[in-house]
């Protein structure tokens, strides 16, 4: 037997589980996806009908697909750079040898992500409410008048960015703490003595030594902020007018509300290949730009 | 892959295997199968499965034989969890059923007739149930369910402020109705309403347009029928209440609490079910004991109708012990039962039998759900009909918030219910040809 056999047989075990529990799912999903599979396919499989790509077809031909398809987008563009800002500066912040109760906000900053959604939506609904809520109070110190921020469609969205940003921002600051704690002072050292200040210490210091993480870390927060679910199902249901409808809770409403599991099938093919396609084109970017 | 067996497969499987009796083969094939020496399942819905435990102490002690196992669904998963129920081959013996899911069930071929259980039984009296919630449970002429409870909608209303604008007598008819709302909105001025139709809720919609003649659906339940006369006068009257800020164009979640704002005066006329009443006792200040009350539904041109809702007790074809099963269902029928489950919850009986016990008599918010009882009509039936119904309360909200006209919202609604239905109308034409 040569190695490269051996290193197959090693590999086999996992290769197995992969096989069995990743590829093969993945296979069944996209033959569902080529039949109209729903309830009544479900009671008599003689009711199940080979329809090829008719399914991908009646989507991109259905505007409520391409209506959340552009919440999608709208939530993680507007999403992502929030919450990294809002990591990054809270990281820094709780980082800060001049800081006091530093321990103490690490845990407050971080207390979100580990609350359960339902109890918080009950209490951001409150935020919200546009006659009771703190949020229109403080905005009526300015003299901005109650905002109607989850029956407005305009202002829906954001309001779930705001909730969504403000639970999981933690999580990214831990992980970019650990970053920041692990530049060496010395490069800090270094370039004070060279003469940099503040900001140009943030600059070409900080945030070139943070670039691997960072990259990382936007990954993994765009891909989550594309599955995006939660937040309006338990705050908006989706509504109003469909404004809060992402791609992930319609495909939700098609497969396991209505049944139509053919055509959820088809948008989670649709998503998958989007968010591929979107990891593969930031990963060249941050790569060209690592290399600059 | 949830590939399912077809039932005749199924059945006979099992037979086969509660014929050998084998807990061994049972086992072995993965999931445990039902025998007849298992106790009779019951499944209840919500506040109902609450209290299920106690309705059936006083069964089991009168057939001591008869073991049964209750079991609770939350109401937002019940339709989830009942589906994965029957993909998964452990549907329950007996189960309370949204009467609007009764077309679905019996279109996954899940259901037993009842028919002939019913003809061969004392207890369960057809002419004594309200004749159109027990029509609900009625699918291409077979009876699939026995009506438990019913859930109509009708008008919570304040008394109190509708005094305070002139008028000692809630309104029968929709322009009477709307000149009430008229008086109260400006009575109340513009922080305040005159009724609250939440933007996430069907029923309110479905509710006016029921109370025209047109069915919902047209050629036997193939395609959209909403682009007509009828239906265009009720979305009016529907679109007209926003459009003249009589309702807030609001759901409920941003109301926060329906029971407060209902006593602040935020909103004075309210369309919801029996359940509300005891929820409205329960969470009005005392003050307001006798500032509310209930009315039929207004109607086009007089009283109106409501929708059948409810909920049946069902006989699933999965069960081995369908006497037993019919069993607890008579016993769940009788008036007395029907009378505490009225006593526990608030629940509504559908007998008349049973209204005529006292505490519904002496109740005066009952009153009117027992008149709006006579006057009531079910949604079509068909499986896809809680989908359509959502498409309806959406467009409804488009038509509301100024998008599309009433004309283009009900073409729009046509156009997707007809895509909803192609499936539909592909199996009745294949079992048109078949035969």
């Amino acid at each position: 037997m040569n190695r490269s056999h051996a290193g197959w047989w090693f590999a086999a075990p996992s290769l197995l589980v992969l096989a069995l529990f990743f590829f093969v799912p993945v296979l069944a999903a996209f033959a569902m996806s080529l039949t109209d599979f729903d309830l009544y396919a479900l009671t008599d499989l003689d009711n199940l009908r080979f329809v090829g790509f008719e399914n991908y077809g009646a989507l991109l031909r259905e505007p409520l697909f391409w209506k959340s398809l552009g919440n999608t987008f709208y939530f993680v563009l507007l999403g992502v750079p929030l919450s990294l800002g809002l990591s990054l500066g809270a990281a820094m912040l709780v980082n800060s040898r001049v800081a006091r109760w530093r321990n103490f906000f690490r845990t407050v900053y971080f207390a979100p992500v580990v609350t359960t959604l339902v109890a918080v939506a009950v209490v951001w609904r409150y935020i919200l409410h546009t006659r009771y809520g703190f949020l229109n109070y403080m905005l009526s110190w300015f003299g901005i008048d109650g905002i109607d921020w989850q029956g407005d469609p305009h202002w829906a969205m954001p309001s779930i960015v705001l909730l969504a940003v403000w639970k999981n921002f933690g999580y990214n600051m831990i992980i970019l703490l650990a970053a920041l704690q692990g530049i060496p002072e010395d490069l800090y050292e270094a370039a004070r003595i060279d003469g940099a200040t503040g900001w140009q210490l943030f600059r070409h210091v900080t945030l070139p030594s943070l670039a691997p993480v960072l990259t990382l870390v936007s990954i993994l927060t765009m891909t989550g902020y594309f599955q995006l679910f939660a937040e309006p199902y338990v705050m908006t249901e989706g509504g109003p007018l469909q404004s809060t409808l992402s791609v992930l809770y319609f495909m939700f409403e098609e497969g396991f509300k209505w049944w139509s599991l053919g055509r959820a099938s088809a948008v989670a093919f649709l998503l998958f290949v989007l968010m591929f396609a979107i990891t593969l084109l930031q990963l060249r970017l941050t790569r060209r730009e690592v290399r600059q | 892959m949830p590939i399912r067996h077809s039932p005749v497969v199924a059945v006979t499987r099992r037979t086969a295997i509660a014929g050998l009796a084998g807990t061994l083969i049972a086992a072995s094939s993965g999931c445990a199968r039902r025998t007849p020496h298992d106790p009779l399942r019951l499944w209840a819905i919500g506040r109902e499965g609450d209290i299920a435990a106690q309705l059936v102490d006083a069964f089991v002690a009168r057939n001591p034989h008869i073991a049964v196992e209750v079991q609770k669904m939350p109401v937002t998963a019940a339709h989830e969890k009942l589906l994965t129920a029957y993909a998964g081959d452990t549907l329950p013996d007996v189960c309370t059923l949204g009467n609007t899911w009764v077309p679905e069930f019996q279109a996954l071929n899940a259901l037993q007739p009842l028919d002939e259980l019913i003809a061969g039984s004392s207890t369960v009296d057809v002419r004594d149930y309200f004749s159109g919630i027990f029509e609900s449970n009625r699918v291409d002429g077979v009876i699939y369910g026995v009506p438990w409870y019913v859930d109509t909608r009708l008008l919570y209303y304040r008394r109190d402020i509708l005094q305070q604008v002139g008028f000692g007598a809630p309104p029968r008819s929709w322009d009477e109705w709307a000149t009430m709302m008229a008086a109260i909105k400006r009575q109340v001025g513009p922080q305040r309403y005159s009724a609250l139709l939440p933007l996430n809720e069907y029923e309110p919609l479905v509710v006016l347009g029921l109370q025209t003649p047109t069915e919902f659906l047209r050629d036997g339940g193939r395609y959209g029928n909403f682009s007509n006369p009828d239906f265009r006068r009720a979305l009016k009257f529907y679109n007209d209440m926003f459009l003249k800020g009589w309702a807030p164009r609001a759901s409920n979640t941003q109301i926060s609490n329906v029971w407060d704002e209902f006593g602040n005066g935020y909103f004075s006329f309210y369309i919801s079910g029996p359940w509300n009443i005891a929820e409205f006792k329960k969470r009005l200040p005392a003050k307001l004991k006798d500032a509310w009350m209930t009315a039929p539904m207004p109607g086009p041109d007089g009283p109106g109708m409501s929708s059948a809702g409810g909920a049946s007790l069902v006989i699933f074809k999965a069960s081995q012990r369908t006497a037993d099963a019919w069993k607890l269902i008579e016993y769940l029928s009788e008036p007395a039962t029907q009378q505490r489950l009225y006593q526990l919850i608030g629940n509504m009986p559908p007998r008349r039998a049973t209204w005529q016990t006292s505490d519904l008599v002496q109740s005066p918010y009952a009153l009117a759900f027992h008149e709006q009882l006579e006057r009531v009509r079910s949604p079509p039936k068909v499986p896809e009909w809680e989908r359509i119904a959502q498409e309806l309360r959406l467009m409804g909200e488009r038509v509301v918030m100024q998008r599309v006209t009433v004309e283009q919202g009900t073409a729009q609604l046509d156009a997707k219910v007809n895509e909803i239905l192609t499936k539909r109308r592909w199996l009745l034409a294949r079992k048109s040809g078949a035969k």
